[in-house]
């Protein structure tokens, strides 16, 4: 069965003839459609996307491109296409045809991936439980009463459901590991820079990045392959060779300093998902890494200078929301100050607001050098921490969460707490770091542990091929929850 | 009575004459249909991200160079945050702390009236569209495509006394941009505008009062007009007990007057912050090196260097070299001309430009060349022609093209110098009028006069004056 | 630090978010409760530091200066909520 199988394993299948692009897509779309409760998908068209199999089977027969892999992928709705509705889990986009295609969408189509659908997230990626988007809740596989994570919750949901092979996230603050953790995925954070941010619907221009949602580190490194270089179209797009991500990939852990920050080993966090990851540095270990002690003295204040950073940029970013060339507008309003804010206000969820006003504050006269300046310092210094901690170790590496998926509805009267989740993952989007989770293992209730590994900036190899050595010896990564094997 | 100072200071937007917007690659053409030049970045899609245009940083630095300002090597977009429908994003990408250009100074007057005008800064920032509110009902219509056009926005300390001194400061403004090539300055079309900060206060202070902004200037006549009707109106309010309030005016050039914007009443709270999707600009010093290599003769320098090398009189000169294509047609006219810059001088001062203000013609849309003009000059040096035939074949070139040789043979205009034609025709004139011939022998000088234009008349002007005169002279002397 | 309802309802008018009067008394409280989360980071001595605005030390990226884009006008107004002969149209602007 195709869903059994990893997106590599299903690359290998098409190569040498085993299995064809439509029977494959014809298998996923049969899943999603069965599998609607999970809320995991907002656009799927099934004629389109097998058109496209269709197509890409026809290639391989006539053009011996074999090159072209002719495999579907899921995409998070925050990614433009002309062919879906790009609704970044909002009211204000939920009629919103993209006139042009994303460069990572442009990609993916270069090397033979097509979209199967557009999936779930919270509205404009402002979440941790997928619980803020428009569409309604996404519903975590391993326990339906739980939150999937966010915000690429839907990504997670469907490649954990194996409603898809794999799918594409983003990540501001821990959208692509956090959800990834919770939904016993591999979930990888490229450097800042290393995928282009040309049609992503920007949330925190200078944390977010694209990166895949999949089973394994090998799946993870074929569509990092595909989507990593140089864009003209994008300031902050790196324009440095891209490394061979699959071929180092059994470079081994022989040798490999793993920092073990003590603020990631808090007393405070889930002791399951303590000893779970204590458990899996021992096996990193036995595959001959050298655990090391270091510090990350300020980590702890990423949170802070996160939620100032992040919604400041995403106040000025969601400005151009504003009814008049495209999107929501309000049906009735007196004059363009009522359209403006009827418009924003109808079109924009809770959440949202709350950090488009926070975010705004910061920024505001009186406000800027107490939040927005000083957030900036510190995150200069959480910055600093890594480059000091990676002069006594290759990598680091820790829980990516405190804890596992939390109930549906748990935190959602409480910002703060839901905040608090992105602890160990915000601290590398501050200082635009590669990072990796992956399953480590699971709490006795049967839900996903993930661990974190962070590498130096651009060390994405590094960080795959540590992963892809423990997945080898370790099957966490291959199971699947019971409902959906 | 009291006497009032008072105390202005300008912001000038330039628009870059680059081909393509400041952060995507939509033409910056002026006059297409309504949002046919606005791209995917012009409208501010979701997901779209700014890429910075070369030229528009290098016309920059180029200004700051002329001005002899300071480059900034490192310098950061910000983004100003504001709602209005032309501003499709929600914030207009400016430059704020540090702007690629800080200092320079613009000289005014001259002599004893002197004045260095302060400018503080030159920063790059992109233009917004423009809102259209005729034949459309109870709405507005907004048009992109002046959306991301280049702007330098020079702004200036409070250093102007005057209108006059603040017209004059934007003249100079005005010339350094035509002659660096940066800008077209197109008033009428947008692509050099000015707002203008004002306070009085008593002379001899030094401290400085309250200021309005007044914006919606846009031709030197109205500027200058808008100026001295705030500054009266400011005198007028403090002299009669009331104080002036820090707000932004319009100007409305059909009234004569000033007003309060309605629109933008409440207070701003532009939440600059760095643009994120730019990293910092930098400028490597080979770079400034290689702009400071490539800077043109400057207005006031080219103006020295032709009161030198032309012997012009310091007016004529100024005239001259104001608008750099002016400049450079007197130059190479003059070249033409075999180096006969006085007449140059006289032609390209009077006819051309009489000619180019009765069309409403740029100098670079003249019709008549500089080549054609330097032959005519050539041709009047020679005595081919006389200067009344001149002006003659300058409104034919003027109006129907053609070469000045060709003219002067096909409409027979050649100056008859030639004495046994010319001595035929005075023999016969002198006959014709043997009363005035014999007022002149008999020491009647001023009847002379009356004789050669007799002769003048009979060749239909093609007679050389002086020649016949010479004729004249010699047949009546006593 | 907390936020009153007068700083939400003026913030929120900065970010032309229409709020109904219960609701800046909610957001009032959760926007207090998150600048207390926020304000751990003065714990943090920032003297001397260069504030970051970019996780990467690079230096803009300049475009040569030529025209590449063609009219898509069609195409971008068949999204917009309202035009008219090929302007978006909002409620009367006034200067």
């Amino acid at each position: 069965m195709p869903h059994r199988q990893s997106l590599s394993a299903l690359n290998r299948m098409l190569a040498t003839g085993g299995i064809s692009s439509t029977e494959i897509t014809t298998h996923f779309l049969d899943r999603i459609e069965k599998n609607q409760q999970l809320n995991a998908f907002v656009s799927v068209d099934r004629e389109q996307t097998l058109a496209r199999a269709q197509q890409a089977d026809h290639s391989r027969r006539n053009e011996r491109n074999l090159n072209l892999k002719g495999l579907p992928v899921a995409l998070k709705d925050i990614f433009c296409t002309q062919d879906l509705l790009t609704s970044c889990g909002s009211r204000i986009l939920s009629n919103f045809v993209s006139p042009y295609d994303a460069t990572v969408v442009e990609r993916l189509d270069k090397d033979g991936f097509f979209v199967l659908g557009k999936t779930n997230m919270d509205e404009f990626a402002m979440g941790s439980s997928n619980e803020s988007s428009y569409f309604g809740p996404v519903l975590n596989p391993w326990n339906t009463a739980r939150v999937p994570g966010g915000s690429s919750g839907g990504s997670a949901a469907a490649v954990s459901a194996r409603l898809a092979p794999a799918a594409i996230g983003t990540d501001t603050g821990g959208s692509i590991r956090q959800p990834a953790a919770f939904c016993g995925l591999t979930g990888l954070k490229p450097s800042y820079g290393r995928i282009s941010r040309y049609g992503m619907v920007a949330y925190a221009s200078s944390l977010d990045q694209a990166g895949p949602i999949t089973q394994s580190a090998e799946d993870a490194a074929l569509l990092l392959q595909t989507m990593a270089g140089f864009d003209s179209r994008d300031s902050t797009s790196l324009d440095t060779a891209v490394p061979d991500y699959l071929s180092a990939l059994n470079t081994g852990l022989e040798n490999v300093r793993l920092g073990i920050p003590k603020e990631f080993l808090d007393p405070s966090i889930d002791p399951e998902v303590l000893s779970t990851i204590e458990t899996a540095l021992q096996e990193f270990e036995k595959l001959g890494a050298k655990l090391v002690d270091i510090e990350l003295p300020n980590s702890g204040a990423g949170i802070a200078a996160y939620y100032v950073i992040a919604p400041a940029e995403a106040s000025s970013n969601l400005s151009k929301f504003d009814g008049v060339r495209y999107g929501h507008r309000a049906s009735e309003f007196s004059d363009l100050l009522d359209m403006y804010e009827k418009s924003r206000a109808e079109g924009f969820g809770d959440e949202v607001k709350r950090r488009i006003l926070i975010g705004s504050y910061a920024l505001s006269a009186g406000y800027y050098d107490a939040y927005y300046l000083k957030a900036q310092k510190v995150r200069r210094i959480i910055a600093n921490d890594f480059s000091q901690a990676f002069k006594q170790c290759d990598l680091i590496a820790g829980p990516t969460t405190p804890s596992t998926a939390f109930p549906l509805g748990k935190n959602l009267d409480d910002p703060v707490s839901m905040y608090l989740n992105d602890v160990f993952t915000v601290p590398v989007n501050l200082a635009g770091l590669p990072a990796i989770s992956l399953p480590a293992g699971f709490d006795q209730s049967g839900l996903p542990i993930g661990l974190q590994l962070i590498g130096p900036y651009l060390k994405e190899a590094n960080i795959l091929s540590a992963a892809h050595a423990y997945q080898k010896v370790t099957d966490w990564h291959q199971r699947i929850p019971g409902d959906y094997e | 009575m009291t006497r009032w100072e008072s105390v202005i200071g300008l912001e000038v937007h330039v628009q870059l004459q680059t081909q393509s917007k400041i952060f995507s690659g939509a033409s910056t053409h002026y006059g297409a249909e309504p949002n046919t030049q606005a791209c995917a970045v012009d409208i501010a899609l979701p997901g779209i991200l700014p890429v910075m245009n070369r030229t528009a940083v290098q016309m920059a630095a180029t200004f700051g160079l002329a001005t002899g300002a300071t480059i900034n090597h490192r310098s950061v977009f910000a983004r100003k945050n504001y709602f209005y429908p032309d501003l499709p994003k929600g914030y207009q990408i400016s430059q704020y702390e540090i702007p690629i250009v800080s200092g320079g100074q613009i000289n005014i007057g001259e002599g004893d009236t002197l004045r260095k005008i302060r400018i503080t800064r030159a920063h790059l920032e992109e233009d917004a569209g423009k809102s259209q509110h005729d034949g459309l009902g109870k709405m507005s219509g907004i048009d992109l495509n002046r959306a991301g056009t280049p702007l330098l926005e020079v702004v200036s300390e409070p250093d102007m006394r005057s209108p006059a001194e603040a017209i004059a400061y934007l003249r100079k403004i005005h010339s350094l941009v035509r002659y660096l090539k940066i800008c077209d300055g197109n008033m009428q079309e947008g692509s050099f505008r000015c707002d203008a900060n004002i306070s009085i206060r008593v002379e001899g202070d030094s401290e400085l009062g309250i200021r309005t902004e007044l914006k919606n200037l846009n031709s030197f006549r109205f500027i200058e007009r808008a100026l001295n009707h705030e500054i009266q109106r400011q005198i007028d309010l403090i002299e009669d007990g009331g104080q002036v309030v820090q707000e932004t005016r319009l100007y409305d050039s059909d009234r004569d007057q000033t007003r309060p914007m309605r629109g933008k009443e409440e207070a701003h709270d532009y939440r600059y912050f760095p643009d994120p999707d730019l990293p910092p600009l930098v400028i490597e010093d080979a770079e400034v090196e290689y702009l400071r290599a490539s800077l043109p003769e400057l207005p006031d320098a080219r103006c020295d260097r032709f009161i030198d090398t032309y012997q012009l009189r310091k007016s004529d000169a100024q005239q001259l070299t104001a608008d750099r294509g002016i400049a450079d047609y007197f130059e190479e006219t003059v070249r033409e001309a075999g180096g006969n810059s006085k007449i140059a001088t006289n032609w390209v001062t009077g006819d051309l430009m009489a000619a180019l203000n009765r069309d409403s013609l740029p100098i670079e849309q003249s019709r008549v060349s500089p080549i054609s003009l330097g032959k005519l000059i050539c041709r009047i040096n020679d005595q081919s022609i006389s200067g009344k035939i001149a002006k003659d074949i300058f409104s034919d070139l003027w109006d129907n093209g053609g070469d000045v040789d060709q003219i002067i043979e096909a409409r027979g205009l050649k100056q008859m110098s030639d004495s046994v034609e010319l001595e035929q025709i005075v023999e016969k004139i002198l006959s014709k009028f043997s009363e005035q011939a014999d007022q002149v022998r008999q020491g009647q000088e001023k009847v002379l006069g009356f004789l050669v234009g007799q002769v003048m008349k009979e060749t239909g002007g093609k007679a050389n004056p002086k020649a016949v005169n010479e004729i004249l002279s010699r047949k009546l002397s006593p | 630090m907390s936020i009153s309802k007068s700083d939400v309802e003026r913030v929120a008018r900065l970010a032309r978010i229409g709020i109904e009067p219960h609701e800046a008394e909610r957001y009032s409280i959760d926007l207090s409760n998150i600048l207390t989360l926020v304000e751990q980071m003065n714990k943090i001595d920032t003297e001397g530091i260069q504030p970051m605005a970019h996780p990467q030390d690079i230096t803009l990226r300049l475009r040569d200066d030529e025209v590449k884009e063609v009219n898509k006008r069609d195409k971008f107004q068949a999204i917009a909520p309202a035009v008219n002969q090929g302007l978006y149209l909002v409620p009367k602007v006034i200067d």
